[in-house]
């Protein structure tokens, strides 16, 4: 539990920090150092450069407009769980960021820190493509200039601890569109006691007409190396009411959803995984619409 | 008079530093000059040395030394294990501080590189190469034994430990006669402690002096002191322990380990002082762990359930070596436990201790009772489905009526007292039982699994008659000294040789003292865990500092009441036999106003201006007390759950715990010592397990895979209490630090179990995971 030798460059702004990228082969920006710091002391990151963004103040906070919620990657996720704005906007994101690891995590784990390391049993990854969320991300082009990009969270995750982000980028906004009064959502998750990471977990938002579904995002974390959306899920409930057998079948499309690498451990097998999935997304419709369990 | 202190819950006085960060723990202490250790582990569970580099790490910045087990062969002398149990042909198989030709598990250390700073020696680890040839390795205690296992130790055939009977009536008969048998096979899965606090040592070596100091988190420094100084040759006189704050143990702090001998090594070795605290990673692998039993278990009865027999043959994992009490935990504590709070005629206890390539294996909260208890209660709830009997009425047909003074139990032990009885319908009561078995039946009808687990236990603890202990092997004694010393000012220290580490004595000997001689409890100061200023003492474990320390404490209180009732009479100039005391004033009988505190005695006997003749001065008192018995406290505990059929899910929706243990000193803390035991319980029933694979790699390695309980998953624990002194203690306490451990396993396990009983399900293996419960309800195997 004792880091091998790195170099440490405290920066303060994101001109800087893609400057140290630059200058360092093989240096990790580090926000919160709730995932990167674990792996420095089991040595199983031993990267030359830690290039330490927390305090770039650009990339801390959130702020709404008409159609966007604008989150600074540095932004904590107790500060996501606590915020009036975001409950208002998109409770998605207040309720899972208030589900993630305990206290201590809370207050120093960073929304911008948990993407970027894009653990396939983190909660953000799910919700944020059930949100369809987009990433803004800077990088160095061709005379040194500042390109900035964007991309879908369908692009974004790429695979077990694997994103889009390039080794000379940073992520620079996450931005999360508006939730209408029609919309609703629920993240229902079966936790790890351990880490309180997710073993098998659903996000949904969903639009209503009465107690007609009109739109469906449900999208599933824990299960595979990147989050998985679930078309067929979606598709059965699209135009359907909401009724305990219509949830139930819908739930059960899942397994088509399933048919690519579920991942299993010691805690939970693979096949218990694809067994459980559909009652997580059971339990997803049900409090995003705001039925009573049956 | 104000509320009596004895019996009064009062904060605890540990809180404040504890809380506010500013306790002193082992790896606080600084001391100049002081270089830093770290040891290099086997990364394999088995393994020939064949060849060790260590140039490059000694060539590495600020290394000072690199040793490995050839130089300390000679030098340190083998680690003994100090709980030989008689009659069992104990193999104390050669357990070196440094492994020099073989590892035995992960864990076991190679190498240690002292350095100016821990990274150094840290990254020095890294440049030792070691070359090794791979052995199979077996970690299964059962398979261990078994005819192609890998042999572990050339000196014990089999890999066999030992073997240990004992029996009680004649329970072969039992069971040719037996109406119904019931039969179970009981996986105890090996658990890892994660003390809060990992293992830590300084030593410091005066060789001018030839004096050897030793900052130690350890629940009994004076066994330390012994067996290190059997282990390094220095004189026991010249060796002093220290045993700072120590940030919970739970038993895995009373192993003498090889790693503060390899520190004291190092320091003698350089004349310097030398730190070395364990990562957590480390803790996991090279702190020992807890229960590893596979048993088979039949239990006879008779049609109506009264029980009349009971056997069980038990493969319990040693480890790869026999830690320090290893032994007598699954023999002494378990195997004679086996009647609980029960009449059982004819039982038998056939104990196999057996070598596994794995971390040893030492007590862990309740050694060996939690798996007693579990077995038992277990069987009496396999017994009740089996006659189609509430569980309850199984348990009510069996317990051992009241007693006051003794009952003996066919297996031999003389349990003190008990009124299991009381205790069982005080919980029946507060849960409202029979109410709780028609919500199960309703709630069953909808489709919802709820469950009710039900457990009687009664337990041994307050370690116990030295020459009880001699008789069963353990190699020292088991009797404590309390030295209460009054000031001038009439202040008072008490100095102690049991080690308490979290379970409140400072606060708890203060109200001992305060009820026996009247002084506010802030008058008083414990002094605990160091050789040096202590007297002789055993050490914190088998929840005997309160009972055997304790009554050290208030004879110690009792002689110098006594002492201050002559002198008081000599200066009230009163017959000795007419002077009395109450509350903290010795008074002439029949004037209470002729009296002097026991502030005026402390200040006149520390003066000495004016004492009867033939009296010392001073006052202050020293007791050796050995008891006469254990204690047996007992209870009854209801775990109540909710099975969630489509995923396996179990939500802990109530518990109960009914204990008894005798009279209570401070309700507060007795009901802090049955939460805490009541939650690392129900851990090993739900989260908690060692993992290894089949090359005997741990793979439940740290707390992201090792589940502990967590305040969030656990419903309030409601405590409520029956009070049965104990009749020979002399403050009619037992008990308490482990009940909660010992009973909260099997009442959680049996609540799953019960809430599955409609689908035929008979027992699943811990930690029961919602996988493993989701499989046995759609029984997908």
């Amino acid at each position: 539990m004792f880091a091998a030798k790195f170099e440490y460059y405290k920066v303060n702004s994101v001109a800087e920090a893609l400057q140290t990228l630059r200058a360092h082969n093989g240096a990790k920006l580090m926000a919160g150092g709730h995932s990167l710091i674990p792996l420095l002391k089991l040595r199983l990151a031993r990267p030359a450069a830690l290039v330490d963004i927390s305090g770039i103040l650009d990339l801390q906070g959130i702020s709404v407009d008409d159609t966007t919620v604008h989150i600074g990657p540095l932004t904590t996720h107790q500060t996501i769980a606590a915020s009036e704005a975001v409950a208002r906007v998109c409770p998605l994101m207040a309720e899972v960021a208030g589900e993630i690891g305990d206290p201590q995590v809370r207050n120093r784990g960073t929304i911008g820190g948990n993407v970027s390391h894009a653990d396939p049993a983190s909660d953000w990854p799910t919700a944020l493509t059930a949100l369809n969320a987009q990433f803004v991300i800077q990088g160095t082009g061709a005379l040194h200039r500042r390109v900035t990009r964007t991309v879908a969270a369908a692009d974004f995750f790429t695979g077990a601890l694997s994103t889009s982000l390039g080794e000379h980028e940073i992520l620079t906004e996450i931005q999360v569109p508006v939730m209408n009064t029609a919309q609703h959502s629920a993240y229902a998750k079966m936790a790890h006691p351990a880490t309180f990471f997710s073993v098998v977990s659903a996000a949904v938002v969903i639009s209503m007409s009465g107690n007609r579904c009109t739109q469906a995002s449900v999208v599933l974390g824990g299960l595979a190396p990147k989050p998985v959306r679930a078309a067929s899920v979606e598709e059965a409930l699209i135009g359907q009411d909401l009724t305990a057998d219509n949830i139930a079948a819908a739930a059960a499309q899942v397994s088509n959803d399933l048919a690519g690498e579920v991942m299993g451990d010691i805690y939970a097998s693979a096949e218990y995984r694809r067994a459980v999935a559909p009652v997580e997304v059971k339990h997803a419709i049900y409090h995003a619409a705001g039925l009573a369990h049956s | 008079m104000t509320t009596r202190i004895f019996g009064s819950g009062i904060r605890r006085r540990e809180d404040p530093r504890l809380i506010t960060g500013k306790a002193t723990y082992t790896d606080d202490i600084k001391l100049p000059g002081m270089v830093y250790a770290a040891i290099l582990r086997s990364p394999h569970a088995h393994a020939r040395i064949r060849s060790i580099d260590t140039s490059a790490a000694a060539a590495a910045p600020g290394v000072l030394a690199v040793y490995t087990g050839a130089d300390v062969e000679g030098v340190l002398k083998p680690i003994p294990c100090a709980w030989v149990v008689p009659n069992s042909d104990v193999k104390q198989v050669a357990y070196p501080a440094i492994a020099k030709d073989v590892v035995r598990y992960v864990g076991d250390a190679v190498a240690v590189v002292v350095a100016e700073d821990r990274y150094q020696a840290e990254d020095a680890l890294e440049l030792i190469s070691v070359d090794y040839e791979v052995l199979p390795a077996v970690i299964n205690p059962e398979a261990a034994l078994g005819p192609n296992a890998p042999q572990l130790h050339a000196d014990a055939p089999k890999n066999q430990a030992f073997h240990w009977v004992a029996s009680g009536g004649n329970v072969d008969d039992a069971f040719k006669s037996a109406e119904v048998v019931v039969k179970d096979t009981i996986v105890q899965q090996k658990l890892i402690p994660n003390a809060m606090e990992p293992r830590s040592a300084v030593a410091s070596w005066l060789a001018p002096m030839g004096e050897l100091t030793i900052w130690n988190s350890t629940q009994n420094p004076h066994i330390v002191r012994f067996i290190t100084c059997l282990v390094t040759g220095v004189p026991e006189h010249k060796i002093r322990i220290i045993a700072p704050e120590v940030g919970g143990g739970f038993g895995s702090k009373i192993a003498v380990y090889p790693w503060e001998m390899i520190v004291a090594f190092c320091a003698m070795k350089l004349g310097l002082p030398v730190k070395w605290t364990e990562t957590r990673t480390e803790n996991y692998v090279a702190t020992t762990h807890g229960r590893d039993h596979i048993e088979r278990v039949e239990l006879a009865a008779t049609r109506s359930g009264k029980i009349t027999g009971l056997r069980a043959t038990v493969y319990a994992g040693m480890g790869a070596y026999l830690s320090t009490a290893g032994p007598g935990i699954p023999t002494i504590l378990h195997g004679l436990m086996y009647s609980g709070p029960y009449a059982i005629p004819n039982i038998r206890a056939d104990v196999y201790g057996v070598f596994t390539n794995s971390t040893p294996v030492e007590a862990y909260r309740g050694a060996g009772r939690p798996e007693a208890t579990f077995l038992l209660e277990r069987m009496i709830d396999l017994l009740a489905v089996q006659l189609n009997l509430d569980p309850v009425e199984v348990r009510r047909r069996n317990l051992i009526p009241k007693f006051d003074n003794g009952y003996d139990v066919a297996i031999g032990l003389k349990y003190d007292s008990g009124d299991y009885q009381k205790a069982l319908d005080t919980a029946l009561t507060h849960t409202s039982y029979n109410r709780l078995r028609q919500e199960q039946q309703q709630l069953r009808q909808h489709g919802k699994y709820m469950g009710i687990g039900v457990v009687c236990y009664c337990e041994i603890c307050g370690l116990g008659p030295s020459q009880v202990a001699g008789a069963v092997g353990f190699g020292g004694g088991l009797w404590e000294s309390a030295i209460v010393r009054f000031y001038a000012t009439g202040k008072v220290n008490v100095f102690v040789g049991t080690s308490p580490h979290g379970q409140g004595e400072e606060t708890t000997f203060a109200q001992i003292i305060a009820d026996e001689l009247g002084v506010p409890v802030d008058d008083v100061e414990v002094v605990h865990g160091d050789t040096d200023l202590t007297p002789m003492g055993w050490g914190t474990y088998g929840s005997r500092t309160t009972v055997v320390g304790g009554a050290a404490v208030a004879l110690s209180a009792r002689k110098i009441r006594e002492k201050g009732r002559l002198l008081a009479a000599h200066l009230l100039e009163a017959a000795e036999a007419d002077v009395e005391y109450a509350d903290g004033k010795f008074f002439v009988r029949g004037s209470p106003d002729k009296s002097k505190t026991i502030q005026d005695i402390a200040l006149m006997a520390n003066v000495a201006w004016n004492m009867p003749q033939g009296m010392e001065p001073g006052l202050e008192a020293t007791t050796f007390y050995d008891p006469p018995n254990f204690t047996f406290p007992f209870g009854t505990h209801i775990a109540v759950v909710i099975v969630d059929p489509d995923n396996g899910h179990i939500d802990l929706t109530k518990y109960v715990a009914v204990d008894d243990c005798g009279r209570q000193i401070n309700p507060m803390v007795v009901e802090g010592q049955i939460h805490g035991g009541v939650v690392q319980g129900v851990g090993q029933a739900l989260w908690e397990g060692a993992v290894y694979d089949q090359n005997g790699q741990l793979l439940t390695g740290s707390m992201l895979d090792y589940a502990l309980p967590r305040a969030h998953l656990l419903p309030d624990v409601e405590t409520l209490s029956t009070t049965t002194p104990s009749p020979h203690n002399p403050l009619g306490v037992k008990g308490i630090g482990e009940t909660g451990t010992i009973a909260s396993t099997p009442a959680v396990y049996n609540a799953v179990i019960d809430a599955l009983r409609h689908l035929g399900v008979t027992g699943l293996e811990m930690p029961l995971t919602p996988e493993k419960v989701w499989r046995a309800i759609h029984q997908q195997g």
